[in-house]
C-alpha cells in the first residue's frame, strides 16, 4: 500500500528552483533512505510532505489525502528534525518534550492525564531514555537529544516517521544504535521509515531503498542497485567513494568517466 | 520610610506595580524564549500613538492606547508572516511610524489634556482607583488567557513547526500571543512608562532563564522578579524623587546582573 505519492512537485524559492517536478511513492513498511549533497532540496521535500511548505505545483498525497487535509490524522506522521534547528537551551526536560508529542491528539484546553503521562514514559523506555525524564535537554549527549525526539515523534503513535538528517553530531557507537533502533522500530510496528542524509556510506548500509535527490529525483532502488549504476556521480556530480559494510568492510571506488 | 504607606497614592501605585511587575514579566518569558525582544520594544514604542491620540480626543489615554497597540501588533505579525518584508523590518518601519502620528497628535492636542512627562517615563503619582481596577481586570483576563492556552504556548515557544506539524493553531497563537503582549505594554505604561516598559518585558523573564532549567519554574521565578523589581523600584522613586519607570528597571537590571554572577548557565555548568 503507498502512503506517499508526490506527483510533478515543484518549489521555488524567491527566484530559485529547490525541487524540479519530483516524482515519489512510498510504500507502507518501506525504509527508504533520501540521500543528496547540501542545498539538494532534501529538508524541503520532507516539508512538502509534512504540509509546512506548499508545493508551487503537483500533488502530494499522504495516507490517501492532502497534507492540509489530513485533519485527526495527523499523527500518523512522526517528524523528527534536523538537531542543529532545535533551541537546546530551552528550559524542557525530556518529560516534557515527549509530552509536546502528545499536545495534537489532546486538543485545546485539555490537560495531560494519566494515559497521556504513561505513553510518555513508554514511549522513552522504548527509545531507552527513561531514566533521563527529569533532564533538561540540553544536558544530554547528541545521541541521546536524538532518542528523545524520536520518542517524542512516538508517543504519537505515528505509522511513517520522517527523519532529517537524523546521525549529524552523533557519534559512531550512538550512530549504530540509533539505526538498530530503528531497525526495532520497523520490526515492531511496521513503522515506514524516510531517513534523510548526506553521508551515503552509512545509510547504505541501513535501509533497504534509496533515493537520490538533486533537485530532481534520480532514482529509487535498492542500495546496490544504486551503488552500481553511477548514480551517485550523477546526482553529487563527482566521483563518489563508498564504504560499504558487508561481512568484510570494503571500499567500492569506480573510475572517473 | 514607613509614611510613605499611608498616603493613598502610593498604596494604588503599589498595588499597580504588584500587577504589572508580575504580568509584564510572565508574559515576557514568551519575549525571551521566542526572541521578541524587538517585537515589544516596537509595540510598547507604538502605543505612544495611541496614547496621544487620547489626549487629542479628550479620551482616556489607556482605552486609546489599547486597540492602537493590538493593531499595531496585528500588522507586525501579518506583515512578517504574509508579507516580502522582513520582521525586523516591518517593526522598525511601524513603531517609527506610530511614533510620528503620536507627535503630531499631541502636537495638537489641547495643552492641558498632555502629561508627556509621565506616559514617557512612568509617574508614581499617576495611577488612579478605576487605572487600578482596570490593570486589575486586565491582568487577570491576560493571566487567564497564558492558563487556558497553557501547554500551547509552551510548545509554540519550544519549536513552531514542531507545533504546526503537530496540528496546532500556530498562526492564531502567534496573534494571540502579540495580543497579550500589547495588552500587557499598554496597562503598564502608567507607572513604567512607554519608553521603558519593554525592559520589563525582557529583564525578569532573562534573569529567570539564568536561574531555572524548566519552564514553570522559570515563570513563576520571572513573574517574582518583576514583581519585587516594581515594589523595589517604587520605594526608591518615592524615597528619590525619581520617575519609577526609570528606578523599576535599574532594580530589575540590578537583579539581573546578580544573576549573571549566579548563573549556572553563565557559569556553564552542564551537567553532561
Amino acid at each position: 500500500m503507498e502512503i506517499v505519492r508526490l506527483q510533478d512537485i515543484w518549489v521555488r524559492h524567491q527566484d530559485q528552483v529547490i525541487l524540479k517536478g519530483v516524482e515519489l511513492a512510498i510504500e507502507s513498511g518501506e525504509f527508504l533512505g533520501l540521500i543528496g549533497p547540501n542545498g539538494a532540496g532534501k529538508t524541503t521535500l520532507l516539508k512538502v510532505i509534512l504540509g509546512l511548505i506548499q508545493p508551487h505545483q503537483g500533488r502530494v498525497e499522504v495516507f490517501g489525502t492532502t497534507p492540509q487535509g489530513l485533519g485527526g490524522k495527523r499523527h500518523l506522521i512522526g517528524y523528527v528534525p534536523q538537531r542543529s534547528l532545535i533551541d537546546w537551551q530551552f528550559p524542557a526536560s525530556v518529560f516534557d518534550v515527549v509530552m509536546m508529542g502528545r499536545y495534537g491528539k489532546m486538543g485545546l484546553f485539555r490537560r495531560p492525564n494519566s494515559r497521556d503521562k504513561e505513553a510518555v514514559l513508554h514511549s522513552l523506555d522504548r527509545v531507552e531514555m527513561g531514566e533521563f525524564a527529569k533532564r533538561q535537554i540540553g544536558q544530554l549527549s547528541a545521541g541521546q537529544q536524538q532518542r528523545v525526539f524520536i520518542a517524542r515523534a512516538l508517543v504519537a503513535e505515528p505509522q511513517l516517521l520522517l527523519l532529517d538528517e537524523a546521525t549529524m553530531g552523533v557519534d559512531a557507537a550512538a550512530q549504530e544504535r540509533f539505526y538498530q533502533l530503528l531497525g526495532n522500530l520497523k520490526r515492531d510496528f511496521g513503522l515506514t521509515i524516510v531517513l534523510v542524509s548526506h553521508d551515503i556510506s552509512i545509510i547504505s548500509t541501513h535501509v533497504e531503498k534509496i533515493a537520490c535527490l538533486n533537485q530532481s529525483l534520480y532514482c529509487h532502488a535498492t542500495p546496490t542497485e544504486v551503488l552500481s549504476t553511477g548514480t551517485l556521480e550523477k546526482v553529487y556530480g563527482c566521483e563518489i567513494e563508498v564504504l560499504a559494510h558487508g561481512k568484510i568492510p570494503h571500499r567500492v571506488i569506480r573510475e572517473h568517466p | 520610610m514607613t509614611e510613605m504607606f499611608h498616603y493613598s497614592f502610593m498604596l494604588r501605585a503599589l498595588g499597580a506595580a504588584i500587577l504589572v511587575g508580575g504580568l509584564c514579566s510572565t508574559i515576557g518569558v514568551y519575549i525571551v524564549l521566542k526572541r521578541l525582544s524587538f517585537i515589544g520594544v516596537g509595540i510598547s514604542h507604538s502605543a505612544f500613538g495611541g496614547i496621544s491620540l487620547g489626549f487629542l480626543l479628550g479620551l482616556n489615554p489607556v482605552a486609546t492606547a489599547i486597540p492602537f497597540a493590538m493593531a499595531v501588533a496585528m500588522t507586525i505579525g501579518v506583515i512578517s508572516r504574509k508579507g516580502r518584508v522582513s520582521e525586523d523590518v516591518a517593526i522598525g518601519i511601524l513603531f517609527a511610524t506610530a511614533m510620528a502620528l503620536g507627535v503630531i497628535f499631541v502636537t495638537l492636542a489641547p495643552a492641558d489634556n498632555v502629561d508627556l512627562f509621565g506616559y514617557l517615563f512612568g509617574s508614581i503619582l499617576a495611577v488612579s482607583a478605576s487605572d487600578l481596577w482596570l490593570i486589575g481586570i486586565l491582568s487577570f483576563a491576560v493571566i487567564g488567557t497564558v492558563i487556558l492556552f497553557f501547554k500551547e504556548l509552551f510548545f509554540l515557544s519550544f519549536d513552531e513547526e514542531l507545533a504546526k506539524v503537530s496540528g496546532l493553531p500556530v498562526e492564531k497563537l502567534h496573534y494571540l500571543l502579540l495580543c497579550l503582549i500589547a495588552v500587557s505594554v499598554v496597562i503598564s505604561i502608567k507607572l513604567v512608562g512607554i519608553v521603558l516598559v519593554s525592559a520589563l518585558l525582557v529583564v525578569p523573564a532573562a534573569t529567570a532563564f539564568q536561574l531555572t532549567r524548566s519552564f514553570k519554574p522559570m515563570m513563576l521565578l520571572s513573574a517574582l522578579l518583576g514583581m519585587v523589581s516594581g515594589v523595589v523600584g517604587l520605594i526608591f522613586s518615592y524615597e528619590f524623587d525619581l520617575p519609577s519607570g526609570a528606578t523599576i528597571v535599574l532594580t530589575a537590571t540590578a537583579i539581573f546582573i546578580l544573576s549573571l554572577i549566579l548563573s549556572p548557565r553563565a557559569r556553564g555548568i552542564r551537567l553532561r
